[in-house]
């Protein structure tokens, strides 16, 4: 078979074998509604119950704090939406960032739609908020502040810690978006003052479709999905119980193994860092040199466009991602790499590539050779690079 | 997402390069929107017989111009200025509908570069009167949301 390289960890991963081998009897010997008082139910019950332990434990939280959903962009959608709604009276100012994730832009501007208020806060060109800016936006109208952990296209990491000291300080709910943060960095929800945090089960070795929010307990906001009295009436449906068996699985290991899966990560990013630095000119590393997810590399390499650099990855076996125009499926090149200031012309040739624990030395070998090959293959077929040449 | 056609041509662009004596030369598109085509004609007795092309852009902006280096090479200049978005499209077996904006750039480009060779040698060609250079194509469709 055709060499395969996926290094593509922040848009989904594989299910570990262990994670499978503990959702398999959900499927069909132990099939029972979680709701239901006999037998069948309550194994079901049992295991939603283990699941929810271990993430409480992975956090810091208790049980009943954590609540399931059915993905990272629900929880988003809920933690957003359900505070706004039940705070109107206090107030209809929401503080978050330009540099969010979709399932936060987007239901913040669905809110400006329908009476509330939004700022998107600057970052600095390496990604991060300035606390200043984030102090002067708060009014006595803001209710909530809804910053990222981790970002998912350029890794940054935002000091948590201090955005929750000054949501604490005004006395505003701070919800984050801890999906590409969750088995990647150490959280503990009570020492970074969060009230709401959510994650997703498929970028930690999970199963798709399920992810959880942890909510502090005295948080007060409006269910999303109105009907039954699943999880504690807070959010209706019949559980997606193997997924959620799995969820909690996969944080387990996440957690357990975090330092050795963040070393592994950040040596294999290193030498992906270095050999692109070391064997390609005029190249641009994005994010924050430190303060960043272990495993991304996200580049820049003027004179030629994402998607065809993607295709042409493709064509060798390589799967990464570009937040170039074309593969953002808009006008414009992906309104983080405009945040932190590049130009429409280096946006879009970006790259992202993520390391995960499946990525060996030898992967990341292959990928320098070969991107080498494809950058300079595009290059050569590119005017801008031929008016570079000139003019040197 | 893309025809095999296309991704022939992708892997195989014909036609890349430059030609230093050119005898006809335009530039389309801009950075801003991530795609830049420049083609080079040669031409002899009102025929194009050599043509070259660079392109900075997405798959399909290499594939369009690739293809349309082919279509016209060979051609009587009354009929690459003739070449139209549409028969590029066709020749590659279709475009995902937002990138058919690449087609146009491509047509553009043909007609940008033998505008260029009508300058120079102070002729006026038929279908090119009303042609107006520019770095400005049609800007990807824009999608409307549904959001209630
Ligand atoms: C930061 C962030 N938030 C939310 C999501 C959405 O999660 P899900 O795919 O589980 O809906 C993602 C994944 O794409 C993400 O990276």
């Amino acid at each position: 078979m055709k060499k395969r390289i996926y290094l593509d960890y922040s848009a989904t991963t594989p299910i570990k074998k262990e994670v499978l081998d503990e959702m398999m009897p959900y499927f069909s010997e132990l099939y029972g509604n979680p709701s239901s008082i006999y037998s069948f139910g309550r194994e079901a019950k049992k295991a939603l119950d283990f699941a929810r332990d271990r993430i409480a434990k992975a956090i810091g939280a208790t049980s009943k704090e954590i609540f399931f959903t059915g993905g990272g962009s629900e929880a988003d959608n809920w933690a957003i939406k359900g505070i706004a709604y039940a705070n109107r009276q206090k107030g209809n100012h929401i503080i978050t960032t330009k540099t969010e994730h979709h399932a936060v832009l987007h239901v913040c501007q669905y809110l400006e739609k329908n009476g509330f208020e939004v700022t998107y806060l600057d970052v600095d060109e390496y990604g991060i908020i300035d606390l200043n800016q984030l102090r002067e936006a708060i009014t006595d109208k803001t209710i909530l502040i809804t910053i990222m952990f981790v970002n998912n296209e350029i890794g940054t990491i935002q000091p948590i810690k201090e955005i929750g000291k000054v949501a604490k300080e005004r006395g505003i709910y701070f919800h984050t978006d801890a999906v590409q943060a969750l088995g990647n960095v150490s959280i503990d929800v009570k020492e970074l003052g969060v009230d709401l945090m959510n994650f997703s089960s498929h970028k930690i070795y999970g199963p798709k479709g399920v992810g959880a929010i942890y909510i502090k307990k005295g948080v007060k906001l409006h269910p999303l999905i109105h009907g039954g009295a699943q999880e504690r009436k807070r959010r209706a449906g019949t559980e997606n119980v193997s997924a959620i068996v799995g969820f909690g699985k996969a944080v387990e290991l996440a957690v357990e193994n975090l330092d050795g899966h963040i070393a592994h990560l950040n040596k294999l990013r290193d030498k992906l860092i270095k050999g692109i630095q070391e064997n390609i000119d005029y190249v641009k590393l994005n994010g924050h040199p430190t303060e960043r997810h272990p495993g991304n590399v996200h580049v820049c390499f003027e004179f030629i466009e994402g998607e065809s650099l993607l295709l042409s990855l493709d064509m060798v076996g390589i799967a990464g991602s570009s937040g170039s125009a074309c593969t953002s499926g808009s006008l414009d090149p992906s309104h983080v790499l405009m945040a932190i200031g590049l130009t429409h012309e280096i946006a879009h040739g970006s790259l992202r590539l993520t390391v995960g624990d499946f990525t060996t030395e030898e992967d990341i070998d292959y990928v320098i050779e070969n991107l080498k090959v494809i950058v300079d293959r595009l290059r050569q077929m590119s005017p801008l690079y031929e008016r570079v040449k000139g003019g040197q | 997402m893309y025809s095999e056609k296309v991704m022939d041509h992708f892997v195989n662009p014909r036609n890349v390069g430059e030609i230093e004596d050119a005898d006809g030369v335009g530039q389309v598109g801009n950075v801003k929107c991530g795609d830049i085509m420049k083609m080079y004609l040669k031409i002899e007795d009102d025929t194009i017989v050599d043509v070259k092309f660079k392109t900075f852009g997405c798959g399909s902006a290499i594939a369009t111009s690739s293809i349309a280096t082919e279509m016209i090479m060979g051609k009587s200049v009354e009929d690459a200025v003739a070449l139209t978005n549409r028969a590029v499209v066709e020749a590659l077996d279709g475009l995902p509908s937002q990138k058919v904006h690449c087609s146009v750039l491509a047509e553009q480009a043909v007609k940008a570069a033998i505008y260029d060779y009508a300058q120079k040698s102070g002729i006026v060609i038929k279908g090119l009167e009303n042609f107006v250079p520019t770095d400005d194509h049609d800007h990807h469709d824009h999608e409307e949301e549904d959001e209630e």
